[in-house]
């Protein structure tokens, strides 16, 4: 008897446990989300809003001073702003700042903040604020700063309510661009979670693998945004999102394929930019074969370019010759896309120079969650075939190619696409320095590091520029990395809208999108 | 009584077994949470500082007995990707999960218990083969593509639902229940089919038994014998592999999720996994592993329900 009323009372508590599991996401969600159920149930809303399909999870902080990932600062893009900020053309633009000026000696930074900048909660953008969000990430007391470019920062000072110093160490024409840097209010703490900033958009609520939300900011001092509301929507699985565009939940999604473009249907434009990405397949200088200059010329001359971009990307792709993209404007040099034509002949005999004139086996790591990379890298290891080279595909999670590859460096060659963190050449080009804590290829070239110290040391931009350039045509002679392409960036924007733009750096503004009246 | 403590007991060694393996097997995959945050803008400096801000730097038993701790107190820690508690990160994944999995296992149960009876009991017929084969056809078939082909028939071009547009728990349940009953069918029909074999096979089985012969000869009707005496004995296994089916459908339910883009624990789980992010994994396994010994203990109470003969001490 005992047994049977047991029994009743765990399947009743098991199947109350289940109703009123259900029935309770009904009460405690309501008050939470707060907002009308954005007319889930009609395709055509004619609501002011979009929805945007993104493929990456945005799971970090989203403090914009910590947060790392690519995806996240494309997204908060449009919610942060620094003093400057940066355009779609390349340039720097005065934002949280109305002006600055540079002091004689270079070393003094006097910014003047724009009257009436309110920060999302309210208040008024003080020099307060600002002094704060620079010495946040200047902070060295747990070792780094957050922005590695800050240590050069000396003093940071309030000189008015409406004026900020700030004094480096040594003259940087660079400088300003790190000033991008997002401006936080003081004394806020919860920026992980519920950021807030100066931007066209303000940040609404997320759900972890689901979705962001984010509104209009409708004290924004400069342009506002057209759309009233954005939905960011995380779909990661690549079927899902093609299904998701074509049931009519997406209006726009980045970062497709030419594959994916092909099955969108008349519903959509495609918009065509670069991913502002150097892919390439990047070799470990110091491992054996790679360390001879002569077996990394000959798999430069083994590959195809053009070959790649057209078997795995349907010809959509801007062909590069060393770490440097197209976007960059000033200091991509275009005749290094060309430096090594694809010659079979000439591969060979290099490596027979070399002590290679069979070949040899080598692998190339490949994250597994990047699509592009491990096409292009199928499409190579039939390349290198040609020349005697076994290449093997070795797909990795991407926490073990972090960890492994880039920050242990145990790898032979390795296909990924580096980003620049900012808009400075500097970016990409200072890690193959020999001493760069990220110079995960194990580059060591002298003239190289002899380059890059005098870049630094120039304040004429015109004579940096040729330096960098300098710097590019070393790594492509020396044959560094075996460069392929800037991947190309096709965008499914639904009819009706427009206004994207494409900027150099990795983001997507979306406060110039609006629907065609 | 006693039954009820050796289970409870069981369940929760069972959670804490599991727990640490999880925890164990986390700590023995490359790279972790530090070095999958901060990514290829790691430097060692940087490294060592996050990893001493998310207490990373710590060794691996000091680390499980803190979250153990946590866990008994009802504290499951901040995730380390979202800077959220646990607690409220996962809460409406847990609903969406386990609504999924509840609508996925009612319709196994409403709908391979009576069609395994008629199957059984059309044994032989003219169709059967053919029966057979779609029964064959519908098990081989993965939820993942029939999610695919279920979306595209009723999302892409007959506009039942918006592929994407998941409606909140909360605000919208019945529309989320509607969403969410595609991913359901196509997570249940290869259980069915299955349930539906296992069926047929133990009733036709049972019905060569001598007691039915016996039961037949005295002059019951078939269906009478069979309702009342056969199909609780053929009962008893399919129980039990319902009770597997219960936890093979939060499984499932990871790649079916995705596929129709329902913001469940799966997406969360799999995500956690490759962030490291250990406090949510954690407390998703132990949740996972609450919801298969439940389903097991709830099989077994049915079964000593159908059949005294498995009731422990039930003689004395």
């Amino acid at each position: 008897m005992k047994k049977k009323l047991l029994a009743l009372l765990l399947l009743v508590s098991l199947l109350g446990a289940v109703l009123t599991g259900c029935g309770d996401g009904s009460t405690e969600k309501a008050p939470e989300d707060g907002q009308e159920p954005n007319g889930s149930t009609s395709v055509s809303t004619p609501a002011n809003e979009v929805t945007v399909g993104i493929a990456q999870g945005l799971d970090e902080s989203l403090d914009p001073h910590k947060a790392v990932a690519a995806g996240t600062k494309e997204v908060m893009f449009n919610v942060f702003e620094g003093l400057m900020k940066p355009t779609s053309t390349g340039d720097l633009i005065p934002a949280v700042a109305e002006k600055y000026e540079v002091s004689d000696d270079r070393m003094t930074y006097t910014f003047t903040l724009r009257e009436g900048v309110k920060f999302h909660n309210g208040d008024t953008v003080a020099a307060e604020d600002v002094v704060y969000s620079i010495e946040r990430c200047a902070d060295t007391s747990e070792g780094a700063p957050l922005v590695e470019a800050f240590s050069v920062i000396q003093k940071v000072e309030a000189t008015d309510d409406r004026t900020v110093a700030i004094t480096i160490s040594e003259p940087s024409n660079e400088f300003i661009s790190y000033m991008t840097t997002a401006i936080l209010p003081a004394d806020y703490d919860q920026q992980d979670t519920a950021p807030v900033g100066t931007g066209p958009f303000k940040f609404v609520s997320r759900a972890a693998q689901d979705n962001i939300v984010l509104e209009k900011f409708g004290e924004y001092w400069g342009t506002p945004a057209y759309l009233d509301k954005v939905t960011y929507k995380i779909i990661e699985n690549a079927d899902s999102l093609m299904m998701s565009l074509q049931s009519g939940a997406i209006d726009i999604c980045s970062h497709l394929t030419s594959t994916q473009v092909a099955q969108l249907g008349d519903d959509f434009n495609v918009e065509e930019g670069t991913m502002n990405l150097v892919q390439a397949m990047y070799l470990n200088n110091a491992e054996k074969p790679f360390d001879d200059v002569r077996v990394r010329q000959a798999l430069s001359y083994a590959i195809d370019k053009q070959g790649v971009i057209d078997l795995a990307f349907d010809g959509y792709g801007s062909p590069i010759g060393s770490s440097m993209y197209p976007a960059f404007g000033k200091y991509f040099v275009e005749e290094l896309s060309n430096y090594y034509t694809h010659d079979v002949e000439k591969a060979k005999s290099l490596l027979a120079e070399a002590g290679y004139p069979d070949g040899f086996e080598m692998t190339i790591t490949v994250p597994s969650n990047y699509q592009p990379h491990i096409d292009t890298a199928q499409v190579l290891v039939e390349q290198l075939k040609e020349v005697g080279v076994t290449a093997k595909i070795e797909l990795v999670e991407w926490g073990t190619w972090l960890s492994d590859v880039y920050a242990g460096r145990q790898f032979q060659s390795t296909v990924v696409g580096v980003d620049a963190s900012n808009m400075t050449a500097r970016a990409l080009l200072e890690r193959f320095t020999s001493t760069a804590g990220n110079n995960f290829i194990n580059y060591k070239n002298a003239d190289y590091d002899a380059l890059f110290a005098q870049a630094q040391s120039s304040y004429d931009d015109a004579e940096q520029t040729a330096l960098y350039k300098q710097m590019e045509e070393n790594l492509t002679a020396n044959a560094a990395n075996v460069y392929i392409q800037d991947l190309a960036d096709l965008v499914a924007v639904r009819k009706g809208l427009e206004g994207i733009n494409f900027y150099p750096i990795y983001v997507l503004d979306l406060s110039t999108v609006r629907y065609v009246q | 009584m006693k039954y009820a403590a050796k289970r409870i007991a069981m369940l929760l060694v069972t959670m804490v077994i599991v727990s640490f393996l999880a925890f164990a097997a986390f700590s023995m995959i490359s790279g972790n949470a530090a070095e999958i945050m901060l990514g290829t803008q790691a430097t060692p400096e940087r490294l060592a500082a996050l990893e001493k801000e998310l207490g990373l730097d710590r060794p691996l038993l000091v680390r499980y007995g803190a979250w153990l701790a946590g866990f008994f107190t009802g504290d499951l820690g901040i995730s380390i990707s979202y800077k959220q508690p646990v607690g409220e990160l996962i809460a409406p994944k847990v609903l969406v999960t386990l609504c999924l999995s509840v609508l996925s296992f009612l319709l196994i149960a409403v709908l391979a218990i009576p069609l395994g009876v008629w199957s059984a009991r059309r044994s032989g017929g003219r169709l059967d083969g053919v029966r057979t084969a779609f029964n064959q056809l519908c098990m081989a078939v993965p939820p993942f593509f029939t999610g695919i082909l279920l979306t595209w028939l009723f999302s892409t071009t007959l506009k039942w639902f918006t592929h994407g547009r998941f409606p909140e728990l909360g605000t919208d349940f019945l529309g989320a229940l509607k969403y969410m009953l595609f991913a359901a069918v196509s997570l249940a029909i290869p259980r069915i089919a299955m349930t539906v074999r296992m069926l047929r096979s133990t009733v036709l089985e049972e019905m060569q038994k001598d007691y039915v012969r016996t039961a037949i000869s005295r002059g019951n009707d078939r269906a009478g014998v069979l309702y009342r005496h056969v199909l609780k004995n053929a009962l008893v296994p399919v129980v039990t592999f319902l009770a597997q089916t219960m936890a093979e459908i939060v499984a499932g339910g990871i790649v079916v999720e995705q596929v129709f883009a329902i913001p469940g624990l799966g997406r969360l789980l799999v995500a956690s996994i490759s962030n490291r992010d250990y406090p949510v994994v954690q407390a998703i396994v132990v949740i996972l592993a609450f919801w298969v010994v439940l389903a097991g203990t709830v099989a077994d109470l049915i079964n000593q329900r159908i059949d005294p003969r498995l009731r422990l001490g039930g003689g004395s």
